[in-house]
């Protein structure tokens, strides 16, 4: 399921309209997914407040979506572009890899409410499609 | 044996209450038939479903998706007995229709993210949990008879 010319350019397009929301963004999927998957929260023990919207969530959230967005502009080549990212996962992070399909649900959720007319179910596969590759990509150095 | 808090249980009929089911139903169907395309595959004498737009503006997926949104009102007023509300209905997908369970799951997520929209910052973290929670026990219920 890989990403065709058109998904790309409806991820662009998209993205172009939401990403100066980027930062909220990050801080409302992270929250809804430390909530709503509580499992996600044994990652970040290290974390004085892991409610929605504290400190250290809001800094992370902006940290994740700026990910996001170098992926945007590398979606070309993803495994390479993410590459460093990806070592980072596999190697330091050791994060399970089934916990980037639930984050890219709680993005899709934040988008979906922050950009109801936008999210057409046409831009919701291309980002569907965008964030299981990103995901893929991440995964890459995993073993 | 699903335990549900008074807060969750005033979430799921207050969530319910609040929806036009012809709106939300169809929106919810047709969205899951666009974003996993695979999904098609048990409409195929619906008639046209070549795009997007097809998807969307076909009377039958409307009609359907309508249909499928009032199967819930089900467990919704039987949230102690979810499991044995759908025991006949989850004959019916499994015998019958032949749907592959998981597609229950896709389908609740795109209900979740038509709900989503519609309520905006109105689905708190909180709601959406519940909500989810509850989807869960349905799409568990609806793949308990299969064998």
């Amino acid at each position: 399921m890989s990403l065709t010319a058109k998904n790309k350019d409806t991820v662009r397009t998209f993205w172009a309209k939401v990403s100066s929301n980027a930062e909220a963004i990050g801080a409302d999927a992270l929250s809804r997914m430390l909530v709503v998957y509580p499992q996600t929260k044994t990652y970040f023990s290290h974390w004085k407040d892991l409610s929605p919207g504290s400190s250290p969530v809001k800094k992370h959230g902006a940290t994740v979506m700026a990910g996001v967005a170098d992926a945007v502009a590398k979606i070309d080549n993803l495994t390479a572009g993410l590459l460093n990212l990806s070592e980072l996962h596999a190697f330091t992070l050791r994060v399970d890899p089934a916990n980037f399909k639930v984050l890219s649900h709680n993005i899709l959720v934040v988008l979906a409410i922050m950009f109801p007319s936008d999210f057409t179910p046409e831009v919701h596969v291309a980002m569907d499609k965008f964030l299981s590759a990103v995901a893929l990509a991440l995964s890459e150095k995993y073993r | 044996m699903v335990e549900w808090t008074e807060q969750e249980r005033n979430i799921i009929t207050s969530i319910f209450s609040s929806l036009d089911y012809d709106d939300v139903g169809p929106k919810a169907l047709s969205r899951c038939l666009i974003v996993y395309p695979w999904t098609q595959r048990y409409f195929a004498s619906f008639g046209n479903l070549y795009n997007a737009d097809a998807i969307k503006t076909n009377p039958n997926i409307q009609a359907h998706g309508t249909r499928v949104l009032h199967g819930l009102d089900r467990a919704v007023k039987n949230m102690d007995n979810i499991k044995d509300t759908y025991a006949e209905l989850s004959v019916l997908h499994s015998e019958k229709l032949h749907v592959d369970p998981d597609n229950f799951r896709l389908l609740a997520d795109c209900l979740t993210i038509v709900i989503a929209a519609k309520m905006g910052s109105g689905f708190t973290p909180e709601m959406q949990a519940t909500f989810q929670k509850f989807l869960a026990v349905v799409v568990s219920a609806l793949g308990r008879q299969y064998h």
